[in-house]
């Protein structure tokens, strides 16, 4: 159902030469195949009325070039138009002059709100501040214990109010705290909360005014549909907020709603969230965001990721041994390694465009739990092992299999995966020497 | 029954209804009109390929039985939609024998919450019902599977967090029988439909469960939230490839949103929607009813 869009545009324009100009009629049936993409990835219907408009206008009449295919020119039309939708350049965090800088996060229920806090504070832990966390949802069962297990997990500050229930004498409170033993940051976990719901919208305004914050984020569920729209108008009109947080893009949604939200109501998005792990916000970029919503995978994070955990000159020493056959499953055991610094798998998958002629099951065998049992695997090997499986007889690798706690018949699999994936690589070191990443990246990507 | 859902539409969502109501009420049928029917659609996240679905057939019916009238239409795409999303099924509890409820979904639709607004139903109608903490994973995720067992008066099984989530369904149901316990409710941990490992961790949990039971007793019920887009499709597809899916939950219709994708959904799988949960209390769940579904959107 979501086949790529350029596929779709490359059939539409299959007969166009290369030269020549784009006319209203092939211009027109591009832009239905751009509407339902649009749409499918849940972009606001009036947002996407208002994009294939300006589309429109500035596609008829553009000139095919050499360079670029006119399916080509038309996806860089419709990216550039969708990432001056959702605002030019990447929006910084800010803290206040006076410390604490107080961070607050809205939203409807179960958008995220409690994990993106955490989360949070890990982000901005490692960039050495000194967070305390508050809990004032003082309505979801547990909700305060599930801040306080996570702030334990990370190591910061926390503090609640279990006997209180009045959310914003309990967050002044906390402010209070971290005033006195010198935590620069507090960040206030609210209770989630329909839009329309105005006795719950009056209560949050009275946190807001207890406290005002030096940012409030709307956290919002990235596979939210239409509803988005209203949603953060609502939010901003009642109580105004200053950005967006985007939780759960480690799925397949494209990610609309965002979009929409910025589009509709201005607000800037300035985290995204990958993962139940808690390093996985991420500053939000949106030319990636663009390329999500086309369908076209996270190709400059995945990038930009490799080259910060790969260190080129090993890779360059690998590709050397791949070349002559020299890989051994230790320097595969290092390789995952590396890979593991990028992020975990599924976010590293995530980032990868999904062809449709990809078949179904490609990436679903690589997993983490797959991954820990070949490095156990290996690990368990000796040296020697390692540099030469072919010696592993029957006890040795019942040996190994009992050292890992798996079965030979995964240690079997292990090793035929190996040999197959070396005569893999083999061919592509052949074609590696004319990638156009310019870097070298792993050989397994 | 459903008055509580449609006064909360009437309320919320007076743009959506005043534009139905305008787009039925008078006027001609013409390109303007399916267009705006389209929009109508669309925005209520039944999404582009189930909405073209609809409005090329009502378009072709309007044609063949040369519908001039405006009203006409209305029961035509009424009927057009309760078909979509009636299926016909069998009970999903069975009366003097074990049941056992999977409750599966993504991170935060509700599941914990809807299962503690089950609860309180079957415990009113007389069932003797237990609850699982299968959620292992979530931090206070079984703190707050307690504290609604501790508010319902209903026991809860659990192990410690990090447990093996099978183990504890296994502990659950072997009680449950020497109890004679009616219906006993799982609650797992959200997850994305994507993340292959742990959709393998819960068919674990549902082969323990059908191993310690007999035929039939094992349902797997995908709760799905009312503001889903067309994520909603996937989700459904893939847990029902992982698990086969005996039934829909669709929670928070309490919002503005008004819940589409289950049309979409409806119209490829053709999984019953079992409840609907319109608030935050345990009786805040009431039994999903197509025709007063789409009476509800459409009113
Ligand atoms: N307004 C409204 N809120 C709901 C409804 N059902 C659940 N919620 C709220 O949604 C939030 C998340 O509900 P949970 O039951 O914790 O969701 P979950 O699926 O168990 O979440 P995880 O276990 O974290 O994946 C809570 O704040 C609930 O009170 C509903 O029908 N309407
Ligand atoms: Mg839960």
């Amino acid at each position: 159902m979501f086949e790529n869009l350029s596929v779709k545009l490359q059939n539409i324009f299959s007969k166009l030469k290369a030269h020549g100009c784009l006319n209203e009629k092939q211009v027109e049936e591009a832009l239905r195949e751009v509407r339902l993409a649009l749409l499918e990835a849940d972009v606001n219907y009036k947002v996407v009325k208002d994009l294939i408009l300006k589309i429109k206008d500035r596609a008829v009449g553009v000139e095919v070039t050499k360079s670029l295919t006119p399916a080509q020119q038309v996806i860089k039309i419709v990216n550039e138009e969708l990432v001056s939708l959702m605002g030019d350049i990447c929006s910084k965090i800010t803290f206040a002059s006076k410390s604490p800088t107080i961070f607050m996060l809205v939203g409807l229920q179960g958008s995220g709100k409690t994990t993106s806090t955490a989360k949070l504070a890990h982000y901005l832990s490692n960039m050495g501040k000194n967070p305390l966390l508050v809990a004032a949802d003082i309505y979801r069962p547990a909700a305060i214990d599930q801040l306080e297990s996570l702030s334990k997990e990370l190591g910061v500050s926390f503090y609640s109010d279990r006997k209180s229930n009045r959310c914003d004498e309990i967050s002044k409170a906390g402010i209070k705290q971290a005033t006195s033993e010198g935590n620069d940051v507090v960040i206030v976990d609210t209770a989630g909360r329909l839009h329309i719901d105005d006795e719950m919208m009056d209560e949050i305004k009275k946190v807001k005014k207890a406290i005002s914050p030096h940012q409030t984020f709307l956290v919002v569920d990235a596979m939210t549909g239409q509803d988005a729209v209203n949603i953060a108008v609502a939010f901003r009109d009642k109580l105004d907020f200053d950005g967006l947080i985007l939780t759960k893009l480690d799925g397949d949604a494209r990610g609309g709603a965002a979009l929409s939200i910025k589009a509709v109501t201005g607000k800037p998005i300035k985290f995204v969230s990958l993962g139940e792990k808690i390093d996985s916000l991420q500053v939000f970029y949106p030319d990636r965001m663009a390329n999500r919503i086309l369908g076209m995978g996270d190709v400059l994070t995945l990038i930009e990721k490799a080259e910060k955990a790969i260190n080129i000159e090993e890779a360059a020493a690998l590709e050397e041994k791949i070349r002559k056959q020299e890989f051994t499953l230790g320097d595969f055991l290092a390789q995952m390694q590396q890979i593991k610094k990028m992020g975990s798998i599924d976010q590293v998958l995530g980032m990868l465009p999904k062809f449709p002629g990809m078949p179904k099951n490609a990436l679903a065998g690589v997993d983490e739990k797959h991954m820990k049992r070949i490095e156990a695997i290996i690990k368990s090997m000796t040296l020697e092992e390692r540099n030469n499986p072919k010696i592993i007889n029957g006890s040795r690798r019942l040996r190994i299999s009992k050292g890992s706690g798996t079965t030979s018949g995964d240690v079997n699999k292990l090793l035929k995966q190996f040999t197959e994936t070396k005569k893999l690589m083999k061919k592509f070191s052949n074609f590696s020497s004319r990638a156009k990443m310019g870097k070298k990246v792993s050989p397994f990507f | 029954m459903l008055s509580k859902l449609k006064n909360g539409l009437r309320k919320n969502n007076k743009g959506l209804i005043s534009q139905i109501t305008g787009l039925f009420s008078g006027g001609s049928i013409d390109e303007n009109f399916w267009e705006h029917m389209e929009e109508i659609l669309i925005r209520a996240d039944i999404g582009i390929h189930a909405t073209s679905k609809i409005v090329e057939e009502l378009q072709k019916r309007a044609k063949d039985l040369n519908i001039k009238d405006v009203e006409e239409l209305k029961g035509l795409f009424k009927n057009e939609m309760i078909k979509i999303i009636t299926v016909e099924n069998g009970a999903l509890i069975e009366d003097d024998s074990l049941n056992v409820v999977i409750m599966v979904g993504v991170n935060g639709v509700g599941k914990t919450t809807t299962i503690a607004k089950m609860a309180y139903k079957f415990i009113e109608s007389g069932k003797k019902t237990l609850l699982v903490a299968a959620d292992t994973f979530r931090a206070a995720a079984i703190e707050q599977l307690q504290e609604w067992g501790k508010r319902l008066d209903v026991e809860v099984v659990k192990h410690q967090r990090g447990g093996d989530p099978a183990a504890v369904v296994f502990d659950a149901i072997g009680a449950a029988h020497a109890r004679g316990t009616d219906i006993v409710l799982v609650d797992t941990a959200g997850r994305l439909h994507t993340n292959v490992d742990l959709m393998e961790e819960l068919k674990k949990i549902k082969r323990v469960a059908l191993r310690e039971t007999t035929e039939g007793a094992v349902k797997t019920v995908l709760v799905m939230d009312a503001t889903t887009g067309q994520n909603g499709i996937f989700q459904a597809k893939l847990f029902n490839d992982a698990l086969g899916l005996d039934a829909i939950i669709l929670t928070k219709l309490d919002g503005t949103a008004k819940g589409g994708i289950v049309v979409a959904i409806e119209d490829e799988l053709k999984i019953p929607i079992w409840f609907i949960g319109i608030g935050e209390h345990p009786n805040d769940l009431q039994v999903f009813k197509p025709k007063e579904f789409v009476e509800a959107i459409l009113e």
